[in-house]
């Protein structure tokens, strides 16, 4: 209880501190347009450019990363780094954007950015490979390991269905912002990987989802403290088969797409239609909606459509 | 003046020797480039001859670079070139440090039938029956398992202390590595050899290489023919003694000024320990040598003949080319037929009259699937490792255990081939499966799979179920180690005794990306 309202505290500073911080300043660097009045968009939707500038773009959107970063904090950068394969596969979050958002970070103010997943194959190789180490120090970050069960720590889900609790890494309780990068994909069991399902890389003892009832173990999740304060999700490259890992490039449909949402069941709807289902039809994110997680009903947002 | 300068050669080539095997088999990082094991390892007696012998690798002459080293110079190779030598010679300082009475030797009688009949019966199991007691007995293997056994698991708890250190200054250089036991009936040879080599070389230099280690009895055999020996200048001895006290191998019986040469490891401790210079180093003298092989040229035969067997036994390997037949007592393991054995090691009748369990692939391994079996392969292969997919599963890009094998056992494998070579075939057990029991959905075995030969169809309601393709699955294991299901997996791979061609998965082409939100 004390640490979910010291976050919860921490996190409303936080966001108060950026709103009241200077934009002019911060748009210079990019050299951006002025931000648009009222700018509290549900989500933001970025199409047809590099996912680098799309992000800056999107971000600018979103009234910038100041907005969710502060001076002198600490950031946790989560991508999805599952997979020992490279960026052109397009199992892993693309390492451009990666490195963008970190920049975006440290530019805001933060005092430290760091990056980690509890990868599927061997995580040296994950990182490696992926290109999102190499990404993440060039900007600046800290890659953490998450291979070893030293590196977790038990919490409590408060009122989880299937999930009570579950071992988290330290970075996501020590840290004071939470950014969450999925990578949007197929995936063969849970129908589609997003930002709900890219929490299965912060956790350490996965297979304890798969045992007792995947969907609502990702659903139940949402309960947990410690939420991501953004959602960056890459629509890049998509895998629209043989997810998550994919077999071939030949799975990928290069949509040139990036969505950020401050809701992460919004911004799996989102990323659902872009695949062509339903949000409903995808089992964890009907589940998160209907536990008050976020908003699947795309009808009903405030979305800023972008092309680039 | 004391003769030092060879034996201060001797010490620091062996002290590099031994850190760069040390090295070897502690790089859990897997800092070392593939290209980096070749050279390192050519120069392994036993691991080469069998490469050559057994496995047919023109290229593996290693071993006949020690034999020639050793008809020049004597046993050479056991205190410049082994590293379980090596090892022994720092287990004697140790015991020296301790106790003074532990550094003198003296002249001892060899048991030379017991270190014959070792010889004898290695080299006739190599032969008749396969690689089983060389497994056991090669030098550089016993020292790889200890390595990998004991010293691994020090060096990770190390590293993990280090890490974490480290980590409290947010400093990530280093991290940490979960610390796993193999399963308890494999350590059982190599602590009985630690205990038996440790202890000997504690209290008796190296008695155990001039008693049971059959590389050091084959050199040895060898050694008798060598030009360059040990001697004694005979007008400047004073039979004073102290070299024999400063023997390791207590070969040297100074009272009748007579040397071993059997048994003689070159550490070259007795010419720097003669403070009247009345030992040198140098060609033989022809006089004593005559003398000594026309009166025993059974010992010459017995090389010959050894020699000639051991050529022998690569046509009686290369003969074996049949898959083993499924005897429960040796392979079956419960739901499994055959055990897996690593890629690049085409059958599992070949891999295990190859492998001495050194554990160096053990150790390369990124992903720990590799594990020393117990019973799998059988009892006597027993520490040879296997695929064990409840430690890890084989990754997709990888083939770095086909890059460190010395022996052959594992060949070289590209990547490209490694990805559709299939090492054995999924089996689904629906009755065990979440999706089944629970009714509800899973997968992880399916999202592991990187052929997709693991896919999920429609079952209940809107539920997916796995199905395997056995054409494209290549028997990586992943689905094996994913699969949440206790204490019995819904999906396991059965190994292929000879391993096989997996097909290529193929793709058809997808629906252009839409050029604008779907939402």
């Amino acid at each position: 209880m004390k640490r979910r309202k010291f976050l919860r505290s921490s996190l409303g500073a936080g966001v108060a501190a950026g709103a009241m911080m200077s934009f002019g300043r911060y748009e210079n660097l990019f050299g951006g347009k002025p931000l648009p009045s009222g700018a509290d968009y549900d989500l933001v939707a970025v199409m047809g450019g590099e996912p680098a500038a799309m992000f800056d773009l999107g971000i600018q959107a979103m009234g910038g990363m100041g907005t969710f970063v502060s001076k002198g904090q600490k950031v946790l950068v989560k991508p999805n780094v599952g997979w020992d394969v490279v960026p052109d596969k397009g199992a892993n979050t693309n390492p451009a954007l990666v490195k963008r958002v970190i920049e975006h970070c440290l530019r805001a103010g933060a005092k430290e950015v760091y990056v980690f997943d509890n990868t599927c194959d061997n995580w040296v190789k994950c990182y490696k490979n992926s290109g999102i180490e190499q990404a993440a120090k060039d900007a600046g970050a800290k890659m953490v390991p998450g291979g070893s069960e030293s590196y977790y720590q038990e919490v409590t889900i408060p009122n989880g269905k299937q999930l009570t609790k579950t071992k988290v890494h330290e970075l996501v309780l020590s840290s004071d912002v939470f950014i969450n990068v999925p990578i949007l994909k197929h995936h063969s069991s849970a129908r589609m990987t997003g930002a709900l399902k890219n929490m299965m890389g912060v956790v350490w003892d996965r297979s304890y989802w798969h045992r007792n009832n995947l969907n609502q173990c990702i659903a139940d999740y949402t309960l947990f403290a410690k939420k991501p304060a953004l959602n960056i999700m890459d629509a890049y490259n998509v895998m629209m088969r043989n997810g998550p890992r994919g077999v071939s490039v030949g799975d990928l449909s290069n949509m040139k797409s990036l969505m950020i949402s401050t809701d992460w069941v919004a911004i799996d709807a989102a990323g659902a239609r872009m695949m062509g289902k339903e949000p409903s039809s995808v089992e964890h994110i009907a589940l998160a909606a209907a536990m008050g997680a976020g908003n699947m009903d795309l009808s009903s947002m405030n979305i800023h459509r972008l092309k680039m | 003046m004391r003769s030092s300068v060879l034996k201060h050669i001797r010490t620091v080539f062996s002290v590099l020797v031994l850190l760069i095997f040390v090295y070897l088999f502690i790089d859990f990082r897997g800092t070392l480039g593939e290209k980096a094991f070749g050279p390192i390892l050519y120069l392994q007696f036993a691991p080469s001859l069998l490469k050559f012998v057994i496995a047919g690798v023109a290229a593996s002459t290693g071993f006949i670079v020690i034999i020639i080293l050793t008809l020049i110079t004597g046993r050479t190779y056991c205190s410049f070139l082994c590293p379980l030598g090596i090892v022994q010679d720092v287990f004697s300082r140790l015991g020296g440090m301790i106790k003074r009475r532990f550094r003198r030797y003296g002249y001892k009688k060899p048991y030379t039938w017991l270190r014959y009949f070792i010889l004898v019966l290695t080299a006739g199991i190599l032969i008749l029956g396969g690689v089983y007691v060389l497994t056991i007995l090669d030098p550089y293997s016993i020292f790889g398992r200890f390595m990998t056994y004991f010293a691994q698991p020090v060096v990770l708890l190390v590293n993990n202390i280090l890490a974490t250190l480290l980590g409290k200054f947010d400093i990530y250089a280093l991290y940490r590595v979960d610390i796993v036991a193999y399963e308890l009936a494999a350590y059982i040879i190599p602590v009985a050899f630690l205990v038996l080599v440790g202890l000997l070389a504690f209290r008796h230099g190296r008695l155990y290489c001039n008693t049971v280690c059959p590389v050091g009895s084959l050199l040895g055999l060898l050694s008798k023919l060598s030009v360059f020996r040990i001697r004694f200048e005979e007008e400047k001895c004073t039979r004073c003694g102290r070299c024999a006290m400063a023997c390791k191998s207590s070969c040297i019986d100074f009272l009748n000024k007579h040397i071993d040469v059997s048994r003689c490891v070159n550490c070259f401790n007795c010419l720097d320990s003669c403070s009247e210079n009345a030992m040198s180093y140098g060609p033989v003298r022809l006089r004593r040598s005559t003398k000594k092989e026309v009166t025993d040229p059974s010992r010459r035969n017995f090389i010959t003949g050894s020699i000639l067997l051991l050529t022998g036994a690569s046509q009686l390997a290369r003969a074996q080319t049949d898959p083993p037949v499924p005897t429960k007592e040796s392979t079956v393991r419960e739901d499994r037929l055959y055990p897996v054995s690593p890629p690049g090691s085409v059958s599992i009748e070949s891999y295990i009259s190859r492998c001495t369990a050194c554990s160096l692939c053990v150790i390369a391994c990124p992903t720990r699937v590799l594990q020393p079996s117990v019973s799998e392969y059988g009892f006597a292969s027993i520490m040879q490792p296997r695929m064990d997919f409840h430690s890890g599963f084989c990754n997709y890009d990888c083939n770095r255990c086909t890059d460190v094998c010395p022996t052959g056992a594992i060949m070289p494998l590209m990547i490209e081939a490694k990805k559709l070579t299939q090492l054995g075939k999924a089996v689904f057990i629906k009755e065990n499966c979440i999706v089944h029991t629970e009714k509800t959905a899973c997968g992880a075995c399916s999202e592991h799979c990187p052929t997709k030969a693991c896919h999920m169809v429609p079952y209940e309601g809107n539920l997916l179920i796995p199905e395997v393709k056995d054409d494209i699955c290549i028997g990586c294991g992943a689905c094996e180690y994913a699969c949440p299901t206790k204490p019995y997996k819904a999906i396991f791979v059965d190994g292929n005794p000879v391993h096989e061609a997996a097909l290529k998965p193929e793709a058809e082409e997808l629906e252009a990306a839409p050029d604008d939100f779907l939402f």
